[in-house]
């Protein structure tokens, strides 16, 4: 299984997705710098992991979605590659169009860091084959911008087609405002593209994969890719 | 040959000097170095380099009485950050900085560049910062601006920090209304480096190339360091000009140009471009390797037009750093520094001369010999006034006005108790992955090393009531804290960095109280073999003439072999609570005393450093040897606050046994005698017997268990009520702020 991790000037979250993905796959990933314009062949699997792409100053994940490695990216994608995006990855695939709707600030107005808890809504997919439908899992959230907004059409096309990947909760599983830190739409963590190929999600399961550093609740995200990609 | 520069008027050179706040007898001097007067660029180089905040003139002779050195000890105090070995061929390289004065101007940008500056001082020396830790002192909220500033200090290190990719994982926060006027905002960065791999500031090698990378030169901070070296009055607002502005994401692209950098052999000297800029940077590296430095001014990155040869080489524009390059070797370099897409330009070259001659449009601008500026540099021992000692309370006579339960409600609400988790919860203190205890789960933050078992533990700490009625039981105390800190998770303490915040030491009542603090802290230090590596003072913290209280910050460094035996405070249930430590009931200068009797007077409780020593060694054994579930060091609120705090962390509650008959309840609970730790065990009777062996004072608490904290019979608080009164302080007094 390849895997790609692509590094913008501003990433800063890469460090940690390599720790959590040569712990699923055994094999340290490719390392891909902003400015290369081709991925390496053979790539299974693209990862756009979190931080301030070029500062983000602009609109977050605006100038990263332009630039050309996207344009790569999204080429991969339209052949049916798998691509993850993580907070400030999740953004920029928002910002590309590769997954709808957007990230607003957060209804606080200020950056969170603490724990959350999330529902798996879909069950199934490559990126979710470990976990029971319903299963709930805790992982750290590190935004200013994680505030999914979609229109009203798009969060029904998203709901009929069931491609809610995940939604914030409490520890019980429900899905309450107070669990909803950043104020997303529908509690809305992460969600999927049609073909179930392209997820995208603000918590950072990458950074539970050890039970010293808060647990291994984020580990079932990267197994399950292993399986289905060693699969596919 | 070089031209002399175009000397000012001597009219208008002293009253520019005495405006660039050079004493009349200080500029005589540089008069006579020069042996002419100075041209306006000269002026401003000697009024920076002569600054409180670049010379240290007033404290040196104090801080010089510090232990700096342990087998463990690289680099100690006179680089840009301190210097330890924490095995696995690993140095820990790490520093505490001020940014009091520009975060007090302007809040987000000052605390902001605080941040970037202590950064850029750790990576500047070969290290990837791997956590960031501060102390934050606040004046009373109803004070004017001070929710304003507290919303600002608080947003402007989590915007620097967080984009920067580096966890902020401790701290430490007071309110006082000595601080109204002046808060403090003290950052600390933690890096690491391979210990072969330290790169210093003394240049070498003449004609070598001296190169700039970074941002660009802009106006901003212009006479930063000279605003950080005066007090403030009404005037405080006019001076946001001198105030810079931060952009972590160019600081991001900083630190891996430099690290790529430093994993080559092309660099002689480096140093950041911290407070006086290009001045300090250029004077302090050319003056170390004892070699003269020349610079053209035309090739300076400029982002504005029409800047002057002051203007460039005053200005505190950040993320620049300068250094020496092997001959020839420019161009490889360059080429890393635009993969990141960052400024790179050979300004000078390094001579024989022992001069730093400063050349702009053709004309020499400046023309200083080095070594005078550093040797003839003013240096001060500043007459000092004793504090005087504040009379010992008789616990038994003072009365306890609101019973037990009551009372620790109330302290776990107060300003100085209250959670943080306001101010944390606005931090990244995850990034990288290796964030083992976090912030409010331990007595200090734990940050795993990548690939590796070992860990480092960190922590900032200061008693300033303390240190107001007593500075050298106060400084005793905050380094003996830092310790305890460290050792309470199981860390083996190693050295500290120290950042001195204090009034105006022309006054001898200041300076009495600096003196008395370095005295105590010097003491501790050497007891606990803790030395101090690094440090910052920052002087003239007063508004209209009043002062702060004195507050030496102790940022303290350990280190774990296995990351795995890092213990927090959150209690678990049917655990055994055991006290290690003596308890006296020590009730002067406590918070029991201010937030429930309404009194500040006494003096604080002394640190027995033997005793310290012994206790800490005890409990950090019992630690490592698996014996220990949780652990919380007695601190602010004493005894009863300490099990509240762990009974809060794990949502735990605890039966505890009354108190002795020979204390009363009050002085029990909330006393604040030193050298103390809770520890929640699982065969409390093993603890005891090894703590009597050990001749370690240990005593049973009660058992771990059910809902709520009972103190005695009819006595007892929920646990959930502690937690409510405990975790709404804050965020009530910042919703107004939205």
């Amino acid at each position: 299984m390849k895997v790609v991790v692509v590094v913008f000037p501003g990433t800063n979250r890469e460090r940690d997705m390599a720790i959590a993905l040569e712990r699923a796959t055994g094999r340290k990933p490719v390392m891909l710098f902003h400015r290369e314009t081709a991925l390496p062949q053979g790539t299974d699997l693209v990862v756009l992991p979190g931080g301030f792409s070029y500062g983000d100053y602009l609109r977050c994940g605006a100038m990263a979605a332009q630039s050309p490695i996207m344009r790569e990216v999204a080429a991969f994608a339209a052949r049916g590659g798998h691509v993850l995006g993580v907070c400030n990855g999740f953004q920029i695939l928002c910002e590309a169009g590769l997954l709808p709707g957007a990230l607003l600030r957060n209804a606080s107005l200020r950056f969170l860091s603490m724990d959350c808890h999330m529902r798996v809504e879909r069950a199934g997919t490559p990126y979710t084959a470990h976990w029971q439908q319903g299963a709930v899992f805790r992982a750290p959230m590190a935004h200013g911008d994680g505030n999914w907004f979609g229109d009203d059409q798009t969060l029904a096309r998203l709901k009929a087609e069931n491609l809610v990947a995940f939604r914030y909760c409490e520890p019980d599983g429900r899905t309450t405002q107070a669990a909803n830190r950043n104020g997303a739409r529908d509690n809305i963590a992460g969600i999927l593209s049609p073909n179930l190929r392209v997820l995208g999600l603000m918590p950072h399961p990458e950074d539970y994969v050890d039970p010293l550093m808060g647990g291994t609740d984020g580990l079932p995200m990267f197994t399950s890719l292993v399986e289905s990609l060693a699969s596919a | 040959m070089t031209q002399a520069p175009t000397p000012l008027d001597p009219a208008r050179a002293k009253q520019l000097s005495a405006e660039f706040g050079l004493k009349p007898d200080e500029y005589d001097r540089l008069l006579a170095i020069l042996g002419r007067t100075p041209a306006l660029t000269e002026l401003g180089i000697f009024s920076v380099m002569w600054s409180e905040h670049c010379s240290y003139k007033s404290s040196r002779v104090w801080l010089r009485t510090l232990p700096t050195k342990a087998p463990w000890v690289i680099h100690g105090p006179g680089e840009n950050a301190g210097v330890i070995d924490i095995g696995d061929g690993l140095a820990a390289i790490f520093k505490m900085e001020s940014h009091n004065h520009p975060s007090f101007i302007e809040p987000y940008q000052g605390a902001a560049t605080g941040v970037g500056g202590i950064l850029r001082d750790v990576f500047t020396m070969g290290a990837r910062p791997i956590a960031n830790l501060n102390a934050l002192r606040f004046g009373a909220p109803d004070a004017p601006r001070m929710t304003r500033i507290i919303d600002g200090v608080v947003r402007g290190i989590g915007g620097y920090g967080n984009c920067v990719g580096v966890p902020t994982v401790g701290g430490e926060v007071n309110f006082h209304p000595a601080y109204n006027g002046n808060p403090l905002v003290n950052a600390m960065t933690v890096g690491i480096a391979p210990k072969d791999r330290i790169f210093l500031s003394a240049a070498a090698g003449i004609g070598n190339p001296v190169v700039y990378v970074g941002s660009k030169t802009g106006r901003d901070g212009i006479h930063g360091a000279t605003m950080a070296s005066a007090e403030f009055s009404a005037d405080a607002e006019e001076k946001r000009p001198t105030v810079q502005i931060g952009d972590p994401f160019v600081e991001k692209l900083l630190i891996e140009a430099c690290l790529e950098l430093m994993a080559t052999d092309m660099i002689v000297a480096i140093q950041d471009m911290g407070a006086a800029g290009l001045t300090s940077s250029s004077v302090e590296m050319a003056g170390k390797g004892g070699v003269g430095i020349e610079l053209v001014l035309d090739n300076v990155p400029q982002r504005e037009t029409g800047m002057t040869a002051y203007e460039m080489m005053l200005s505190e524009s950040q993320e620049r750093m300068l250094m020496i390059l092997k001959p020839g070797r420019e161009a490889e370099a360059e080429t890393i520094f635009r993969k990141w897409e960052l400024d790179f330009a050979v300004i000078g070259h390094l001579t024989d001369t022992g001069r730093i001659v400063i050349r702009h449009k053709g004309a020499v601008e400046a023309e200083i010999p080095l070594a005078p500026l550093e040797s003839e540099a003013p240096l001060y021992r500043r007459p000092t006034a004793e504090t005087p000692k504040q009379t010992v309370l008789d616990a038994s006579a003072i009365p306890d006005p609101v019973g037990i339960t009551s009372a620790l409600e109330k302290l776990v609400g107060s300003l100085d108790l209250c959670s943080r988790r306001w101010i944390w919860d606005q931090y990244d203190s995850t990034v990288g992955g290796q964030t083992v205890q976090r912030p409010g789960g331990a007595d200090a933050a734990v940050v795993k090393l990548e690939g590796l078992k070992r860990a480092l533990a960190m922590t900032t700490d200061c008693t300033p009531r303390y240190c107001l009625a007593d500075p050298e039981e106060g400084g005793r105390q905050a380094v003996a804290e830092a310790w305890r800190n460290l050792t309470a998770v199981g860390a083996t303490p190693l050295a500290i960095t120290d950042n001195m915040n204090f009034g105006n030491p022309e006054k001898p009542e200041i300076m009495g109280q600096f003196a008395a603090a370095v005295r105590g802290m010097a003491a501790a230090c050497t007891a606990l073999d803790f030395p101090v590596v690094s440090g910052n003072v920052s002087l003239y913290n007063e508004t209209n003439g009043r002062a702060i209280l004195p507050t030496p910050a102790i940022g303290g460094v350990g280190v774990l072999e296995d990351a795995a035996q890092s213990v927090g405070l959150a209690l678990k249930p049917g655990l055994d609570l055991i006290v290690i430590g003596a308890t006296q009931g020590w009730l002067g200068q406590s918070l029991w005393l201010r937030e429930i009797a309404g009194r500040e007077e006494g003096a604080p409780p002394p640190v027995d450093l033997a005793a310290e020593r012994r206790n800490g060694d005890f409990v950090r054994a019992r630690i490592l040897a698996g014996q220990v579930v949780a652990c919380h060091d007695v601190a602010d609120g004493g005894l009863l606050v300490a099990v509240a705090e762990m009974a809060m962390g794990g949502g735990i509650g605890a039966v505890l046994e009354p108190p002795p008959a020979s204390l009363p309840a009050h002085a029990f609970w909330f006393g604040e005698d030193q050298g103390r730790y809770v520890l929640a065990v699982a065969d409390g009777s093993a603890l005891l017997a090894a703590a009597t062996a050990a001749g370690v004072p240990a005593a049973r608490l009660g058992r771990s268990g059910g809902g709520d904290l009972v103190t005695g019979p009819g006595s007892s608080i929920s646990v959930a009520s502690l937690r409510a009164a405990h975790e709404s302080t804050l965020p009530a007094l910042m919703e107004a702020v939205g």
